[in-house]
């Protein structure tokens, strides 16, 4: 790995983390949420640097989607959204700090006692046509079963988000009469 | 030692969202703290790929797998909050205590 290379890693993992640390220590939740943002573009980054463009460039593109989407959420949702009012938004912290401390220390102490062998194998030169032909061949099911999750988590999204359906108004045959609606809503009917 | 100490990033961003997940009130906060998890996932899967196996795509595929989790947490997180706070305005954990297990 060459010099350049080094530096961004250094760079965009330090970014990462701070990001990452700023996104439970913020006030302002479009700051907790653009703060997120760049450290999964970081992780994007990253990626790229190892020589992952592709997934790279879509861990990027797909997180600023989100982030968007989530801004709005997190607008909505949240007890404090322009900051303000500054309140605690924690539970249990000492808890959460000791347990995720442990998990770090052991994950730590893993990394370095594991002896890890080094690879003989070549980068291939394509690393896109790599992941490609993966997904087309030998991991197959691997993207079927992908797919059919996607799908599932649309139908599933929708369903819970829609308050009330077609036939929970008008009944299994379609022959009752609309519920009386505590709150006008949908289309003023 | 560069191997080993991108692993040690994937684990500081794993248990940097493993601290909040833990830790916060709100729902959406929460999911936060899953997507940094899963990001900390995704460049141990990098590392991974790069330095032991580029020859294998599986490090590859793994990230795919945990990009599309990402997308799955992100539409079923904000589809129950949704569907939680429409029924009963709640949009804290502990508000929603008889959701335990």
């Amino acid at each position: 790995m060459g010099t350049t290379n080094t530096v961004l890693l250094v760079v965009l993992g330090v970014l990462a983390l701070v990001f990452g640390v700023l996104v439970f220590t913020l006030n302002s939740m479009a700051r907790v949420t653009f703060s997120l943002l760049a450290a999964l573009v970081c992780v994007g980054g990253v990626t790229t640097v190892l020589g992952l463009p592709y997934l790279g460039v879509v861990i990027v593109l797909m997180m600023v989607m989100e982030m968007v989407v989530m801004a709005v959420f997190m607008i909505a949702y949240m007890m404090n959204p322009a900051g303000l009012m500054p309140m605690s938004m924690l539970h249990n912290k000492r808890g959460a700090l000791v347990i995720s401390g442990v998990v770090f220390a052991a994950l730590v102490a893993g990394i370095f006692l594991v002896p890890w062998r080094d690879s003989a194998a070549l980068q291939p030169r394509d690393t896109t046509f790599q992941v490609g032909r993966a997904l087309m061949a030998e991991q197959m099911l691997t993207m079927v079963t992908l797919g059919f999750v996607l799908l599932a988590t649309m139908v599933a999204a929708t369903v819970l988000a829609t308050h009330r359906g077609r036939y929970d108004r008008f009944g299994d045959d379609l022959d009752q009469r609309p519920a009386k609606d505590p709150a006008g809503g949908g289309v003023g009917r | 030692m560069t191997f080993e100490l991108i692993l040690v990033l994937a684990a500081g961003l794993f248990c940097t969202g493993l601290f909040g997940a833990l830790s916060q009130q709100s729902i959406v906060m929460i999911m936060m703290g899953i997507e940094l998890m899963i990001g900390g996932i995704i460049v141990a899967a990098a590392d991974f790929w790069h330095f032991l196996a580029p020859g294998a795509p599986s490090g590859q595929v793994v990230i795919v797998a945990a990009v599309v989790a990402m997308a799955v947490e992100m539409a079923m997180g904000f589809a129950v909050t949704t569907a939680i706070y429409r029924a009963r305005r709640v949009d804290m954990t502990d508000m929603a205590g008889d959701l335990k297990g």
